[in-house]
């Protein structure tokens, strides 16, 4: 076998067979494509935890690896869900605009099929001009541009004020969330012309595909979903095998050190805050068609921190932890929250889980920093039977980070 | 002869009625689509109890078409996502054969799409902004032609309002509703300055410079009057401003679209009284229907629980739908849908609900003065209204119009006779 | 058919009582039964005069009793009475024209009359004739409030007759000021209300203003030519100068018929649906008019045949403008009064306008107070300790919910809020320590991990508190001292709750400077954040200082919480509101230190009410542009307004 970035770590091989016997299995086993063991509703489901997968991968990068705790990527996660949107919104639309004009005793002229789409979409809350922020909206090309433009742009400019004033840390983190929460609010707004708290809708029909069924469209988007996992994983794989991972594992252990060393560590920062950002806004544009509808909520400070524990869960400073935190921590969410699992009777009283998950949940991230920083993927180092080095309780450094040693030594 | 041909069709009717009652599958399946967990469950948890009480009082009655019925219930948990991955649950994986859900529109947006892919049916209980009407929804609530005009003309024509200020959530339905109210003032001759439009965000606290702003409107000497759509929590924190401004009812009227018993249980209501809300229901009507209504509610959720408006929708809606499948002899969609039309049930106020066409029921308005315990004292009730999916009093709507028994369609232009859409554009 | 015989028998029956006694006061009502029934402004006018100028002695009781929706009508007869509620089912009902009780009937036989407000204030005018001279104070005040509300031209003779014979000094001044009022707007002599408007014009209130504004509102009128000087003119407009538009300028023409409408797009494309053959519509075939040059060619040909009006050009619309002159109109014709009335005005607007500030201020500062009430407990945990407590919100939470249980329990209002503090002080104090003993002191050395620890709490005790509780917000009273307003005058007021709660938080800004500066708590907590190691070799407990440091700052946050319950209200989700702010008011001003943090809720505060001043009618565009300015302000000064120099500072 060739020594590539790939093969030399045995994780990332693993990793990349068992999603694809994973996408296989759901292939043979779904309603659109096989035997129809695995309900289209389940399929999105799937579908939307592997886009979740994806973004913790970024996530992983900014934090594990860079020590960047940022919790402002699912901003540019819905950001990247509200480029498609306005793509696919506008496009069904003009669809039905001019079916319905196709009869009219004159011919519609171009702009009064604008005016009567834009009336469509913005009916609603009561306007019918179009925004400025949808000048693009026509184009297929241009918004799928923008879906890594806009995140990537938006990280760039907040990212090179941020770190070029030498915000660290938890400053950083606090930043990041006002960020968030800024977006948030301005999307809540109706005068920011992307329909206020009702958001985008009907995401999942996809414009001149009326005819193929829902079950045919979600296991499309399932495959994309895990083409695009492979491939970010790979890409994410490839950055932190390299000189450029030791130097982002440097600034997350001691910043000071690295710079001193003659490394531009705003650069770094900034290349890595920028390029994870455009990989959540991917993330989000494969994520809500299957969702089918994105709205300001989404965006709101507490999807960010979530963001975090499922990386934090999963394990820090490795790829596929950050993968399995996420896809374990939002499955077994939707199962409690569901009403799937059964009540726990203790007796005197009885454990309604759709009340007391979350209480589960919240303490055991508190149990989990406190007594496995490592996260799920430290059962693999028990496995492979690993062992973090003996510190002798001295301080572990600004981020405590799950085997560092280890790393530095691939 | 006569005899003969009864006779016949009598016994044709019943063996359709056999064959109906074995063509429906036993247990019919109600699926429940509330939030139980999350900002929603406030409201919405009431209404699956709801839904759960009249699933069980049907039950006692013997169910539908022979059959028990058997509520499924799910949490989309205030997640809007999630209404439409419930739903998919719902009508794919249990099989069930209507759906009662939804309180906000967003929800009720990213269910659509889903409900009219897979046939389905919903029964949606909440007032709601209007311009829209899909073929598998019926409204249960109120239309804006069923509560805030009739509000509005209350203001100008009983309390001689001449200045307005629409406060409002920052939301779809305060949005679309304000600018309804907006255009229908200017109809009605108010001048543009005289509408002090707001909007705050979810759970806004900090009143002070808004009310102040409304009092401050009174310089001109005209009459002042609050229309609020205000939602939730946000509430509670305007009406102490109000309260604590010393703004009587007198003064400056507040009519609320989203304030009903429920949210002012949250609340001493002492300094508000007075103060309006307008609605199809309130607990305090007087029928005997609505006394056995709260009587059973009370015995089953606990003394101190109120009742209210969107309860009756529900109430409405799902009598009607049992009624319709017993008509339609059985639970199949489209047979239901038909059978629906021009369905009558006694509402809880008194008079008779009916489902129109266009899916919207026609209701009474009423409006209520808050009262010191919590309660409203109905001071106006209309006749029943028809519902109107597009509002007459916008230029764009006005000549939208929704038929789904005659002319098929949910958005017909009736100024170039053809119909713009089938399917929603949600 | 049902109707008239029922009247028939009404006045039959009237009439069949009318024998038996004298009832003229049950005859007008009956007479105007069904507009009492209907009970409708629109419609109830002569019923009330009716009463009102029957000129019995029992028109004031009866309309009393009306307005107090204490009238009620026996179903059987469609008698009106005065009902009294014995018990939930049955009301005494006595006779309007006697006094006497008639006898205790059971609800269901009767129908109540309620008056809207709308009724009820007309009511009260025409009561208040009546009540102007009554003895009883009360009902005089009354009769100045109907007034205010609704005045009218005709009370202002009874008014000034009054004020002569009225004892009450208060009320008398009330009643001058009110005749001032009524001089300025009814008076028919001109003299005589330029004096009162005179008199009137340095008095900021609202009333005044509503006053004076009526009389100076003016309509944009066109006139042919130049303006005539036979108008009251306020001022003379040139389109697209002055804030008059050529276009608005065009509708007022074309509103006055003074010129023909402008041709849109729509009537374009109505005009050639009008015209059109089927193939082609003037002259251009139907399917090529889908751009607006082919309809506007086809247009033109239409014109040309002379079927529809020509287009107004832009030329055509500015030789319009040209011959036509434009003017605000005062509605009232008298120059003298509305020169009198505007200089009134101006006078009175500059000092509203500087009132408004005030009160702006007042809402600022007030809006500093919470934010600062808030973030003060953050303020020790994060800016002192470093420690990252996202369950901070969660805290406040508990001490509002400990002031509802509280209130539960005690049902005084002002005793159980004197309970409530120290007990929500005690509850989250105990919480804190706790949470500092289980969890945040194995985490001193990895900050980031204890932002995610704490959010875990934060989440949990959120849920805990739904489960407690249930989702619906529970109310938190203030006592009945803090209800209402300090007014200054109509501009100016403040809540006395917000009043309160900037004491408060006065307060805590003094404990916790009495507490950093004079005891030993604070000198070794100040040790032990400069030097941890340091302060221990001097014989500091640093663990028992760290836990009594977060308790404390936990146990402020549990009082904030429940002032903020008081002003706002108790959910789950009341801390998550505050949690985002908080933090970012603490990194605004500056970690480490308490002046930095009342810096950064000042900022922070003014900051929003001012956006919010400049666009009233968003408020959520206010707490975006709040934050995005924050974050570009971190930019500038990435420590905060109040840095902290040297070695205290740290890295």
């Amino acid at each position: 076998m060739p020594n590539t970035f790939l093969t030399r770590t045995p994780s990332n091989v693993i990793f990349l067979i068992v999603l694809a016997a994973f996408a296989l299995g759901v292939t043979v086993l779904a309603e659109g494509s096989g035997i129809g063991v695995i309900s289209t509703s389940f399929v999105k489901t799937l579908g939307k935890t592997l886009c979740l997968a994806l973004v913790a991968v970024a996530m992983d990068l900014v934090w594990g690896y860079t020590g960047i705790l940022s919790l402002g990527h699912f901003a540019f996660f819905g950001l990247g869900g509200y480029m498609i949107g306005m793509w696919l919104m506008y496009a069904r639309t003009h669809g039905i605009v001019v079916s319905s004009m196709a009869d009219a005793p004159i011919p519609p002229t171009e702009g009064e099929i604008v005016e009567a789409i834009g009336n469509q979409i913005f009916g609603v809350v009561g306007s019918s001009e179009f925004p400025l922020v949808w000048a693009f909206a026509d184009s297929f090309t241009i918004q799928l541009i923008l879906v890594v433009a806009v995140p990537g742009l938006l990280a760039l400019v907040f990212g090179w004020l941020a770190f070029r004033s030498r915000v660290t840390g938890v400053y950083l983190s606090i930043l990041t969330q006002a960020m968030t929460l800024a977006l948030a609010l301005y999307l809540f707004q109706n005068d920011s012309g992307l329909r206020g708290n009702n958001g985008l809708s009907g995401l999942q029909n996809l414009p001149g595909l009326d005819h193929v069924p829902q079950a045919q469209i979600s296991i499309w988007f399932f495959w994309a979903s895990a083409a695009a996992l492979a491939l970010g994983y790979v890409f994410a794989a490839w950055l932190v095998s390299g000189k450029f991972g030791s130097v982002m594992r440097g600034i997350r252990d001691n910043e000071a050190r690295v710079r001193f060393l003659g490394y531009s560590v705003e650069g770094y920062k900034l290349f890595v805050f920028t390029a994870t950002a455009m990989i959540a806004g991917v993330a989000g544009a494969l994520y809500y068609p299957q969702a089918g509808i994105i709205n300001p909520a989404e965006i709101a400070p507490i999807a960010s921190i979530y963001l975090a524990v499922w990386v934090a869960i999963g394990g820090r400073g490795r790829l596929y932890g950050a993968a399995i935190g996420a896809v374990f921590v939002s499955l077994v969410s939707s199962w409690f929250t569901g009403g799937q699992a059964p009540d726990l009777n203790l007796g005197f009283y009885t454990l309604k889980w759709v009340d007391w998950w979350l209480i589960v949940l919240g303490f055991s991230f508190v149990l989990v920093t406190l007594f496995a920083p490592k996260g799920i993927g430290g059962l693999v180092d028990l496995w492979t039977d690993r062992k973090s080095p003996d510190r002798h309780e001295a301080d572990l450094g600004p981020d405590a980070g799950a085997l560092r040693e280890q790393e530095a030594s691939q | 002869m006569t005899i003969l041909k009864t006779t016949l069709t009598t016994t044709a009717a019943v063996a359709a009625m056999t064959v109906a009652a074995q063509a429906a599958d036993c247990p019919v399946k109600v699926g429940v689509l509330h939030s139980l967990s999350g900002t929603m469950a406030i409201s919405e948890t009431t209404l699956k109890d709801t839904m759960l009480m009249l699933i069980e009082q049907q039950n006692a009655k013997g169910g539908v078409l022979g059959c028990e019925i058997e509520p499924v219930v799910v949490d989309p948990a205030s997640d809007w996502p999630l209404f439409a991955e419930k739903a998919r649950e719902l009508l794919t994986v249990h099989d069930v054969d209507v759906i009662f859900g939804n309180w906000t529109s967003v929800s009720r947006k990213s269910v659509l799409p889903v409900i009219e892919e897979l046939n389905g049916l919903l029964f949606y209980p909440v007032q709601y902004e209007g311009e829209e009407s899909s073929k598998n929804v019926f409204y249960t609530g109120a239309a804006p032609n069923q509560q805030a005009i009739p509000a509005t003309d209350y203001f100008l024509e009983e309390l001689g309002v001449e200045k307005f200020a629409l406060l409002g959530t920052d939301y779809v339905y305060p949005r679309t509703t304000n600018n309804i109210l907006e255009s229908y003032l200017q109809d009605k001759g108010i001048a543009a300055d005289d509408i002090f439009v707001n909007y705050t965000p979810f759970g806004h606290s900090d009143w002070s410079k808004i009310v102040a702003d409304v009092v401050a409107l009174g310089a001109d000497g005209k009459k002042v009057g609050v229309i609020s759509t205000i939602n939730g929590d946000a509430n509670i924190g305007f009406y102490k401003e109000l309260a604590a401004a010393g703004i009587s009812a007198d003064d400056i009227p507040v009519v609320a679209f989203s304030v009903g018993e429920e949210e002012l249980s949250g609340l001493d209501t002492s300094n508000l009284v007075g103060h309006l809300a307008a609605w199809n229901y309130f607990q305090s009507a007087e029928s005997d229907a609505n006394t056995e209504w709260v009587a059973a509610w009370k015995a089953r959720m606990g003394e101190e629980r109120v009742t209210n408006d969107p309860m009756e929708a529900h109430y409405i809606g799902f009598n009607m739908w049992v009624n319709a499948a017993e008509a339609a002899g059985t639970t199949d969609v489209d047979a239901v849908r038909t059978a629906m039309y021009g369905q009558e049930f006694p509402n809880l106020t008194g008079g008779t609900a009916v489902m129109l066409p266009n899916h919207h029921l026609a209701k009474p308005v009423l409006i209520g003065e808050i009262l010191e315990d919590g309660q409203f004292d109905i001071i106006s009730q209309t006749e029943e209204v028809p519902g109107d999916a597009w509002t007459d009093f916008l230029p764009e709507s006005a000549v939208l119009k929704s038929d789904w028994k005659d002319l098929g369609c949910g958005m017909y232009n009736t100024e170039t006779a053809s119909c713009v859409q089938m399917n929603s554009n949600y | 058919m049902k109707r008239p015989l029922l009247a028939g028998l009404l006045v039959l029956l009237t009439t069949l009582t009318a024998w038996a006694q004298s009832t003229p006061m049950q005859d007008i009502l009956q007479k105007h039964s069904d507009l009492i029934v209907k009970s409708s402004r629109k419609t109830i006018e002569p019923a009330i005069q009716g009463v009102a100028a029957s000129g019995l002695p029992q028109a004031q009781d009866v309309m009393q009793a009306w307005q107090a929706k204490a009238m009620w009508m026996r179903k059987a007869d469609g008698l009106f009475f005065r009902g009294e509620k014995l018990d939930s089912k049955t009301y005494r009902l006595f006779d309007f024209d006697t006094g006497a009780k008639v006898g205790d009937v059971p609800k269901s036989d009767l129908k109540q009359i309620k008056p809207n407000s709308g009724i009820r204030a007309m009511i009260a005018t025409a009561l208040v004739q009546f009540q102007l001279m009554d003895p009883d104070p009360v009902l005089r005040a009354e009769a100045l409030s109907a007034i205010e509300r609704a005045p009218d031209g005709k009370l202002l003779e009874p008014l000034r007759a009054s004020i002569e014979g009225e004892t009450d000094l208060v009320l008398k001044t009330r009643k001058i000021r009110i005749e001032r009022l009524l001089t300025i707007a009814y008076d028919q002599d001109e003299t005589t209300r330029i004096a009162a408007i005179n008199e009137m014009s340095d008095d900021l209130g609202l009333d005044v203003r509503a006053t004076l504004n009526p009389l100076v509102t003016t309509t944009l009128t066109a006139f042919a030519g130049d303006v005539p000087n036979t108008v009251n003119v306020a001022r003379v407009l040139e389109p697209d100068q002055d804030s008059l538009s050529s276009d608005a300028a065009y509708e007022v023409l074309v509103a006055q018929g003074m010129a023909p409408a402008q041709i849109t797009r729509d009537d374009i494309r109505t005009a050639l649906l009008e015209h059109s053959d089927g193939a082609d519509a003037g002259g251009v075939p139907i399917a090529q008019l889908n751009t607006d040059a082919a309809r506007a060619r086809a247009y033109a040909a239409l014109t040309d045949a002379g079927l529809v009006p020509p287009l107004v050009t832009d030329a055509d619309v500015a030789a319009s403008l040209g011959t036509h002159s434009f003017a605000e109109v005062y509605d009232e014709p008298s120059a003298a009064i509305t020169t009198a009335a505007q200089d009134a005005l101006d006078r009175i607007t500059t000092r509203v306008a500087a009132g408004q500030a005030v009160d702006l201020t007042l809402d600022a500062l007030s809006l500093v107070s919470i934010y600062f009430l808030a973030a003060i407990g953050l303020a020790i945990t994060f800016g002192v300790m470093g420690v990252i407590n996202m369950a901070h919100g969660e805290f406040i939470m508990m001490g509002a919910y400990t002031g509802y249980v509280v209130q539960q329990m005690v049902p005084n209002h002002t005793v159980s809020i004197l309970m409530a503090v120290p007990l929500a002080f005690a509850v989250t104090f105990a919480a804190g320590v706790a949470m500092e003993r289980l969890v945040i002191r194995w985490l001193y050395n990895r900050p980031l991990e204890t932002l995610l620890a704490t959010f875990g709490i934060s989440i949990a005790l959120q849920q805990l508190a739904k489960n407690i509780f249930g989702t619906q917000a529970r109310p938190l009273t203030a006592p009945g001292w803090l209800d209402g307003a300090w007014v200054l005058n109509d501009v100016v007021s403040i809540s006395y709750i917000r009043i309160a709660i900037f004491v408060l938080a006065l307060i805590f800004l003094g404990v916790f400077l009495f507490i950093m500066r004079r005891t030993r708590l604070g000198l070794e907590t100040r040790a032990v954040t400069q030097n941890r190691s340091m302060a221990a070799s001097m014989g500091i407990n640093p663990e028992r200082v760290n836990m009594l440091t977060f308790g404390l700052g936990s146990g402020i946050a549990g009082i904030a919480g429940v002032a903020i319950g008081l002003f706002a209200k108790v959910t789950s989700e009341l801390g998550s509101d505050y949690i985002v702010q908080s933090f970012m008011t603490v990194v605004v001003g500056g970690v480490g230190n308490i002046w930095g943090t009342l810096a950064g809720a000042t900022m922070i505060g003014f900051f929003q009410k001012g956006v919010e001043w400049l666009n009233p009618s968003n408020t959520l565009a206010a707490q975006t542009y709040m934050i995005v300015f924050i974050i570009i302000f971190i930019q500038f000064r990435p420590r905060g307004i109040i840095a902290l120099k040297g070695r205290a500072a740290g890295d």
